[in-house]
Formats: structure tokens, C-alpha cells, sequence
């Protein structure tokens, strides 16, 4: 039985360490590409943001002052039980939002979309969003939060067959280009393209294949990863770096994650996880031992299966 | 190329804002006031009183909601500070210059040509980007102190008017100069110059939707 107060203040320590500390494999993306950009605006750009990660963390303060909308992602062993429930779990996970947003300090962005009351905390109506995930094996629960900016380098189509891939390249390109000029999109971002499912579930994926997969991860589908590298080197080939200056660097990684969809649709979404691609993990396992790490491992086999049973041993086989 | 680096007062002269030029790296010392739609509204819609002395105490608006609170004991915990896109706040700007002669324009990915060409130039005004974006924490380290937070109780935290005595804040990036030239239109006409080659091949979506530019050196803001 998990603790729910072990559930909580592990929350707020994962939203400190999501606001102030860059995670390293992003890190090591972002130096990649100072060290390839020869724009002497863009140099500039992200010569300064590696020294704001730095100041970041020696300082113990948030690496942007917009923090973006924390939200949470819950996985859940088989096995994994939880002292109250999950009610008691969300109750801690809003709690520690809250707590947090004053402690690091956070932003308070969330607002009623229509009133703009904000109660000053990033909790409100469907604030902090809580998704959910469970794997076969396991008496642990992973918490993910991610703090994602909001309000630019997101898009939705509905494409369709006929489109194929040079319909989906376009579509990728004109995302790019429309929210990289002036910086809007905070590029060089992590790229999260989703392929098929319905439009909401399409935006699901590609939301979390940008903010649920680390720099350097490849689907395991070898044809989709081949796409994610030629999407990638599309990107940076834009001459569009940092802020929209002339450079090489828009794209840190390109990540593809796809659901069946309609027989007649390609749905896609793009979404760009900033150059303050915050995320923390913790696994908290039964026994009390809590886990850190940065990357979210969501996308594991039983996340992706196809089939209508699990067999894990048929998976293992592979 | 090295950019050039200057450091400048929120309370500049003309002189100081005429020397300037388009990418020059700037840093920050003085008071400078955070204001946007928030601010804006209450102010020009509402006709409440600015509770500052403006220009006088800072020529400075900031389009910033930062990362701080205030304590129990009233006192201010400000960590992170960036900026918010600006051009959304085009329709409030020209008045609210008028009304408090601020001289430098503070946030993110700037305005048209247009929008300096029609007010900023003839009040004598540029516009400094925020870089990155952005360097929050930076620039949490160019804060000597929290002046005062203004409408806090009435627009939430995140739209309240903030007091900052800045301390060589930066770094900044100067986006627009006195003769309306804009930065990132500059960088955007160089690279739409170039982008042929990787639209080779592409297609037009056999679903159309309205509303849209196949211009794409279009800016897409104004």
C-alpha cells in the first residue's frame, strides 16, 4: 500500500525539479546544436539559454518565468495500490500543484477561460490535468509531471489518405514556419507529430510524444523512425534557428507516435515542447522507495500494443 | 559577429534610444513596471487611475507575468521572469503610450514594421526582445528588488502590475530602432528566400480550410 502522504510530497518535489532543472538528455540536444549554429543571432540565443539552465540550477529558481500548465501523468503497476484510493491521489497531486506554485514560486497561469478568475495557484476547473496509464507487471506508480508552455507551436489537421506522406511533410513545414517566426514556438523545440486515432486522441498523441519521450528516443516501428530522422533534419533544413533568427536549429528531436484511426482519415497534430521542456519522474515503489529520473518511459510495448490480449511472452519473444 | 552590448537606463534619453541599433544586446538598470491585457484593460477600458508616476518613474513596460508571490508577511518572492508575446497587446499600445510616454517597449517576438512605423518612431520608442525564449532565470537575477505589486487583489497575480528595480537585467535584444526598422521581419525576409527547396515535393492538404496564407513570407501577427 502506497502512502498518499508519500504520494504528495513527492509531488512537490517533482514540481520543483520540472520548473528549475533542464532534463539532460534535452541538455545534451540543445549544446548539439550550439555547437553546429553559425547564425550569429541564434548562436547568441542559445549561448544564453545554456547559461540561464545553469543560473537555473545554481540558483534554485525556475529556468522561465512563464511556467507553463503543470499537468500529471499517472502509471500504475498491475499490482499497485494506493492508500485512499484514487481520489485520495488526485486530492495529493492538486495539493502539492498548489503548494508549489507559491514554494518554487510557479506562475500562476491558470485562469478560467472566460472569467479569468485565477486563484493564484494553478489549480481550477480540469487544472492540473491527471492522465492515466497502466503496465502488466509492477506494485509501483510512476508520477510524471510536465510543465508545457501553452500557447504556441500546436496544430491539428485532419488529412487524409490521399495526402500521404508529402500532404504530412507540408503540414509539419507550414507548423514550423508559422509558429517559428519571431520565436513564438520557443525553438529549437522537441517536435511531437501524432498520426491517426480521432482528432482528440490524435492530439493526445502527439502532445505526448513530444513531452513523454526523451531526445534520441526512436519509435520501434524502423519506417517510422526513419521519418522522425528525416523530420528532423527537414526542420533544421528551414534556415530558421532561435527566435526565429537565421540559423539551423528548429528541431532538437522529431518524435512520431501514432493510434489506428478512422479508414478514411489521417489525423495529425504537431506540437513543440519548448526550450524549457520541463519534466520530473518519480517512481514510487510499495516498499517506500522513491525513484528519480527524467525520462517518463510511457511509450513501453504494452502502451503501443495492437492486439486485442496482452502476451507479454510473445512480446518478449520478439 | 560579436554583438554589442549596452547598457541602458529605463529612463532613457533620446540620445541613448537613437543610438541604438537592431540586434544590440542590452541590459537593464531602473525601474521598469510589468503591464499587459490585464493592466491594459483596467487602465484605458476601465479608466482606472495608473497607481505610478509614468514617464517619471520608469519608461519601461514589460509584457511579463512573472514566476513570484507574495508572502504571508506581504513580502515578495520573484523567481523567474520572461515575456509574453506582444503582439496581441497592439491594440491597447498606442494609447497607453500616449498616456504614460513609456520609451521602451519589453517582450516577446516584437510588432510589425507597421505597429513602430504609426507609433512607436513617433514617440520616440523601440521595442527590446526578451531572448530565448527565455532566460528566466536570468533575468530573476537582474531583479535588485520588488518595488510593489499593483491590482493584485483585482487581476490575479499573473495580470497585477509588478514594480521591478532592475540591476543590469538582461540580456535583451534590440528588435526595433527610431527609423521602424523590425529585426525579425529582417530575419524573416532572409529566410523566406530560401525555403523552396524544402517545400519541394509537398502538397496542398485535397481538403481545403478557410482563412488561410500560402504567402509564407507573410508575419502572420499583424
Amino acid at each position: 500500500m502506497i502512502p498518499v502522504s508519500l504520494i504528495e510530497s513527492t509531488a512537490d518535489t517533482l514540481m520543483a525539479k520540472a520548473a528549475i532543472e533542464i532534463p539532460d538528455d534535452y541538455l545534451i540536444g540543445l549544446k548539439e546544436a550550439a555547437s553546429t549554429e553559425d547564425g550569429d543571432l541564434s548562436s547568441f540565443v542559445l549561448q544564453a539559454m545554456l547559461e540561464n539552465y545553469e543560473a537555473a540550477k545554481q540558483d534554485r529558481r525556475a529556468m522561465c518565468g512563464d511556467t507553463g500548465v503543470p499537468r500529471w501523468f499517472v502509471k500504475m503497476g498491475n499490482e499497485a495500490r494506493i492508500e485512499g484510493g484514487p481520489v485520495a491521489l488526485e486530492a495529493a497531486l492538486r495539493r502539492a500543484t498548489a503548494s508549489a506554485t507559491s514554494s518554487v514560486p510557479l506562475r500562476p497561469n491558470r485562469v478560467h477561460p472566460l472569467w479569468r478568475t485565477d486563484h493564484n495557484n494553478n489549480v481550477g476547473i480540469g487544472a492540473p490535468e491527471i492522465e492515466y496509464g497502466f503496465e502488466p507487471e509492477g506494485d509501483w506508480i510512476d508520477l510524471i509531471t510536465v510543465h508545457k508552455g501553452g500557447l504556441f507551436g500546436t496544430d491539428y489537421r485532419m488529412l487524409f489518405p490521399s495526402d500521404g506522406i508529402q500532404g504530412i511533410k507540408r503540414f509539419y513545414l507550414d507548423s514550423l514556419m508559422a509558429f517559428g517566426k519571431r520565436g513564438l514556438a520557443c525553438q529549437p523545440a522537441i517536435i511531437g507529430i501524432g498520426l491517426g486515432g480521432s482528432k482528440d486522441t490524435c492530439m493526445v498523441l502527439g502532445k505526448r510524444a513530444a513531452c513523454l519521450r526523451t531526445v534520441g528516443s526512436r519509435n520501434p516501428d524502423p519506417r517510422i523512425a526513419a521519418l522522425e530522422d528525416e523530420f528532423k533534419e527537414l526542420g533544421n533544413s528551414i534556415g530558421m534557428g532561435a527566435m526565429g533568427f537565421v540559423g539551423k536549429n528548429m528541431v532538437v528531436d522529431a518524435h512520431i507516435e501514432v493510434g489506428y484511426c478512422h479508414t478514411g482519415g489521417m489525423q495529425m497534430s504537431v506540437h513543440a515542447f519548448c526550450l524549457s521542456s520541463r519534466r520530473a519522474v518519480a517512481r514510487i515503489h510499495a516498499d517506500g522507495r522513491v525513484e528519480h529520473r527524467t525520462d517518463p518511459d510511457w511509450f513501453t510495448p504494452y502502451q503501443r500494443r495492437e492486439t486485442a490480449e496482452w502476451e507479454p511472452a510473445q512480446e518478449a519473444a520478439e | 559577429m560579436k554583438l554589442r552590448e549596452v547598457i541602458l537606463s529605463t529612463t532613457p534619453t533620446p540620445e541613448e534610444i537613437a543610438d541604438l541599433r537592431l540586434g544590440d544586446v542590452v541590459f537593464l538598470n531602473g525601474l521598469m513596471y510589468t503591464a499587459r491585457e490585464g493592466v491594459y484593460m483596467r487602465a484605458l477600458e476601465e479608466k482606472a487611475n495608473i497607481p505610478m508616476e509614468l514617464p517619471r518613474d520608469s519608461a519601461a513596460n514589460f509584457h511579463c507575468s512573472p514566476a513570484a508571490t507574495i508572502r504571508s508577511d506581504g513580502s515578495f518572492d520573484m523567481g523567474a521572469v520572461t515575456a509574453t508575446a506582444s503582439f496581441r497587446f497592439a491594440k491597447w499600445l498606442p494609447e497607453w503610450m500616449a498616456k504614460t510616454g513609456a520609451k521602451l517597449i519589453i517582450g516577446k517576438g516584437g510588432m510589425t514594421s507597421k505597429d513602430y512605423k504609426s507609433y512607436f518612431v513617433p514617440n520616440g520608442a523601440i521595442y527590446l526582445s526578451t531572448v530565448g525564449y527565455g532566460t528566466g532565470a536570468l533575468l530573476g537575477r537582474g531583479v535588485e528588488n520588488v518595488e510593489a505589486v499593483h491590482w493584485s487583489g483585482e487581476l490575479g497575480l499573473a495580470q497585477a502590475m509588478w514594480v521591478i528595480r532592475c540591476n543590469r537585467m538582461g540580456p535583451f535584444l534590440v528588435a526595433s530602432d527610431l527609423d521602424g526598422n523590425c529585426l525579425f521581419e529582417r530575419e524573416n525576409a532572409k529566410i523566406v528566400q530560401n525555403i523552396e527547396h524544402i517545400y519541394e515535393g509537398t502538397k496542398p492538404a485535397v481538403l481545403k480550410r478557410f482563412g488561410e496564407t500560402d504567402d509564407r513570407s507573410e508575419e502572420l501577427i499583424g
